[in-house]
């Protein structure tokens, strides 16, 4: 899956910030990952959050200082290195985005799909964590009933679009809503929607990193 | 190991010039860290020739820094050693990967290493964007090379520059776990000009593979 190239709702800072340095659960990594597959300028900010760790690994600080290897361990390491097979990147063909591939076991067509009334269905995809990320199917010109959060849900479009009190979201886009977003989702009339959903009761806008990224808002 | 005298013992053991492209530029940058393009020329070595002299330079750095890293996560000594091993030898495996137009060399290894330490904590694989490489016969603009591990050099000097405090806390959201701690002063960290040079890579990389 290439790139898009009009994706106007994107992830935040505080989101990428947590990637970048570990923090966040699977289910929300998977969305991130799969958002950035599609996003350079998303994939932008999440390089430039890596440079900041990479920065650090060279630091001189007392607390990020080296630590020596034990004896054995070049020695171990050359032989491992010999073990290892050419690395090759096979790029399967999919029409999902490569990290949801493995989550899947293929492609669109391999979702096991479940109704969860008004021709909607979901897929819940397996993840550790307390966030759950599933598949939705939301067919053309169908509404999702206004639902609550608790926490923050995020909904990354992966085909079609939908639209709520938040506007539109096209392939790419991603919605980030929490308790207070009137979120009563509505597939447009033209094509089925297809999106990864990621609720986490954990993930709340005021308890992520809140001061952390402050600094860094406006890259 | 201090920065300065380990650069003035590399300017004898380097092979020769790196960039070979950029010296007619115009944009090219003035100064670019010496450690920096070594490390650089290191993983080409190993991409290009399987250069085990250039894979024990970059353990005997690397590596150390790689234990202290999990260590301070919480790992213990013995698996932290042999995690960093694991990965050092991922960056033996996944050399033509590494796009020094988007990373410095101690980028991409911190990269490989937090994704290893959250893999070795669960039972996938870390969910990561996919992949983008360098074509076979697409080579990286070498200014964009150079604009880039300049401005990760600078980060590094903003981050030494910072008050000790502010540094601690971003040290622990990289190295500890620092999940609702708060920061609340303005760092003013140089990210927006890094984000901005990777942006640019991105897209020459994007339509050099078009």
């Amino acid at each position: 899956m290439t790139k898009m190239t009009n994706i106007t709702h994107h992830l935040t800072d505080e989101l990428i910030m947590g990637y970048s340095t570990g923090q966040l659960s699977e289910a929300v990594e998977l969305l991130i990952a799969t958002h950035i597959s599609m996003c350079d300028d998303c994939r932008a900010a999440m390089d430039s959050f890596d440079a900041l760790g990479g920065a650090l690994l060279e630091g001189d600080s007392q607390k990020t200082a080296p630590v020596e290897m034990s004896d054995a361990s070049l020695e171990a390491t050359l032989a491992l290195i010999k073990t290892l097979p050419p690395l090759d990147t096979p790029k399967p063909a999919s029409n999902l985005p490569a990290p949801l591939i493995d989550y899947v076991g293929g492609d669109l067509d391999n979702v096991k799909w479940r109704p969860v009334g008004l021709g909607v269905r979901q897929a819940v995809l397996q993840t550790e964590g307390d966030a759950v990320a599933r598949l939705l199917y939301i067919p053309a010109g169908v509404g999702v009933p206004q639902h609550s959060h608790g926490g923050m849900e995020l909904t990354l479009v992966l085909q079609g679009a939908f639209s709520d009190a938040d506007g539109r979201f096209g392939p790419g886009d991603v919605e980030i809503a929490d308790e207070d977003t009137d979120h009563a989702p509505v597939a447009d009339p033209s094509e089925d929607c297809i999106c990864l959903a990621v609720t986490d009761a954990a993930l709340k806008f005021k308890s992520l990193l809140p001061r952390l990224v402050q600094p860094f808002v406006g890259i | 190991m201090q920065a300065d005298t380990y650069s003035m013992g590399l300017e004898s053991r380097f092979c020769g010039p790196v960039f070979h492209n950029a010296a007619n530029s115009d944009r090219t940058p003035a100064k670019l860290d010496s450690d920096k393009t070594h490390w650089i020329n290191c993983i080409s070595r190993i991409r290009d020739s399987r250069d085990q002299a250039a894979f024990v330079e970059l353990f005997q750095y690397f590596a150390p820094r790689v234990k202290g890293f999990l260590m301070r996560g919480g790992t213990d000594a013995a698996l932290a050693d042999e995690t960093a091993q694991e990965v050092m030898a991922t960056v033996w495996q996944k050399a033509h990967l590494f796009d020094p137009t988007r990373a410095s060399v101690a980028t991409w290894i911190f990269t490989i290493a937090r994704n290893r330490k959250i893999d070795a904590l669960r039972k996938q694989k870390r969910p990561e964007p996919e992949d983008l490489s360098w074509g076979p016969e697409a080579e990286p603009d070498q200014v964009d090379v150079l604009s880039l591990q300049q401005e990760s050099s600078k980060l590094t000097e903003a981050i030494k520059a910072l008050p000790e405090k502010q540094r601690v806390l971003i040290e622990q959201a990289y190295f500890g776990d620092l999940s609702h701690s708060e920061i609340a002063e303005k760092t003013g960290l140089p990210l927006g000009t890094i984000k901005s040079r990777i942006r640019l890579a991105l897209e020459r990389l994007r339509h050099s593979m078009a």
